[in-house]
């Protein structure tokens, strides 16, 4: 069931080229962005032929925020391969934004079907207005690991 | 899943007599290095690819991956011009290759003109004939229609194939399709891969490609396919299996039983290593350092002789 009020708004690229600037190369000297406690398989062979690549982690700090607390708001960024925050809870007839400040695309799939985005780009956003209360798990279909989850209260 | 990377699943897992053979035919000669003669692994490997790749026997094929075009990121603000100096460097190798295989994630969003441009640059390749597999970025919203519109001719099902050259077995498979979390084969291709090498000597070498690695390189970031080790299972009698795949943006090579993997890097923008920082974002490195990630690959296998040679090389 595709709902109203789903449309494609394409502000803000700017706004999202300067945030990926900003965590970009120079990221990689910030300490302590690393994220402890993750298992790195250790390139068996050849690793060395990528001078460099391992003293760039280029996280930003605080956007992977793992299975947090539900949140109330009405946007949501897609930055680091994640959606955030991961889950929102929302009242029926609200109107949710979604703004990919990755420089990959991805889109805003509801994996029940009832809500689909086009691919956004950079700086691209979605909208959707949620008339039904329920639970909707949605996912990036280009990196289907990219899951999260809307809320809608009554 | 197929085993996690550095698991189980080595040597025991394939009989001695296997392993002697593989060995006398890869491990004795693999050859990885970069340009300008800077060597990084060196394994064994008494006759050394320049001279394999003199012998008019021998096969020699060219793998290239991850061109992204209509990328626009600060990671790599001329993906065009990187994938051109690529091809370049494919052309400037000292004979001509049989063919050249791109590994997927040819486009970056499926746009016709995507398409329509990475065909023209293919064109551009001097090599016997040039093969694509698509990556998850050639089949967005649209089941790769588009992707097969271009170079699905003569493909199988929803663009698998293979083909014999100088006494290799070639197979190259479609991972990008159903993606749930991890790349994905299914029960038609897993089909044909069964019937595919149902007919073939067990010493024929096999050369299998996909866009998404065969092996549990990282899935929580997706790189790995969820039903690949039942394609593996029809290739195990075989006494070398070669899996080239694309999609990681970096170098990695394992090696399980009777099959070795390798991933290619790319002729776009470096990701991280597995499970360094919060995902597969692309890295935007310091001045000067990009062509040193960047790259292309050239295969060699000699017949009779058993020998094969893969050298990386950095993007001139």
């Amino acid at each position: 069931m595709r709902q109203l009020g789903t449309t494609l708004v394409l502000p803000a690229v700017a706004a999202g080229i300067v945030i990926l600037a900003g965590c970009g190369g120079p990221a990689g000297a910030v300490p302590g962005t690393a994220v402890p406690g993750t298992a790195v398989p250790a390139p068996v062979s050849a690793g060395q032929a990528m001078p460099g690549m391992s003293m760039l982690p280029a996280g930003a700090p605080g956007a992977a925020a793992g299975p947090a607390a539900p949140v109330a708001t009405d946007a949501v960024s897609i930055q680091n391969f994640a959606f955030s925050p991961a889950t929102v809870t929302i009242r029926t007839g609200t109107t949710l934004t979604w703004t990919n400040r990755d420089q990959d695309p991805h889109t805003v799939s509801a994996m029940s079907g009832a809500f689909h985005s086009p691919t956004l780009n950079t700086g691209q956003s979605y909208q959707h207005t949620f008339t039904t209360p329920g639970r909707f798990d949605y996912l990036c279909t280009i990196h289907p690991f990219m899951t999260a989850t809307v809320v809608v209260a009554p | 899943m197929s085993t996690p990377a550095g698991g189980a699943g080595g040597p025991e897992a394939m009989s001695r007599r296997q392993l002697l053979r593989h060995t006398a035919w890869f491990g004795a000669a693999v050859v990885l290095t970069v340009t300008g003669g800077e060597v990084i692994s060196h394994i064994g490997g008494t006759p050394t690819a320049t001279a394999i790749a003199q012998d008019p026997h021998a096969l020699r094929f060219v793998q290239i991956s991850d061109s992204h075009l209509g990328f626009t990121g600060s990671a790599n603000t001329d993906v065009t011009g990187s994938f051109s100096r690529a091809i370049d460097q494919v052309n400037a190798l000292g004979s001509r290759p049989d063919f050249v295989m791109h590994t997927g994630d040819l486009t970056h969003l499926s746009t016709s003109a995507q398409f329509d441009q990475v065909r023209q640059m293919l064109r551009g390749l001097r090599a016997g004939a040039v093969f694509t597999v698509p990556g998850e970025h050639d089949s967005i919203d649209d089941h790769g229609q588009r992707y097969r519109a271009m170079f699905g001719t003569g493909t199988q099902g929803d663009g698998w194939y293979s083909f014999d050259i100088k006494g290799v077995h070639v197979i190259a498979l479609v991972n990008t399709l159903a993606l749930e979390k991890l790349g994905h084969l299914g029960t038609d291709q897993l089909e044909f891969v069964r019937n595919d090498v149902a007919g073939l000597s067990a010493d024929t070498p096999l050369v299998v490609f996909s866009h998404i690695p065969l092996f549990a390189m990282y899935p929580a970031w997706g790189w790995g396919t969820d039903d690949a080790t039942q394609a593996l299972s029809h290739l195990r009698r075989f006494s070398s299996v070669t899996c080239l795949n694309g999609h990681v943006h970096q170098l990695f090579t394992k090696t399980e039983g009777n099959v070795t993997f390798h991933s290619a890097t790319t002729t776009a923008y470096p990701l991280p290593h597995p499970g360094q920082g919060p995902g597969p974002v692309p890295l935007t490195l310091p001045a000067g350092r990009l062509g040193a990630a960047l790259g292309i690959r050239d295969v060699t296998y000699r017949t009779g002789r058993h020998t094969l040679a893969i050298r990386d090389q950095k993007l001139a």
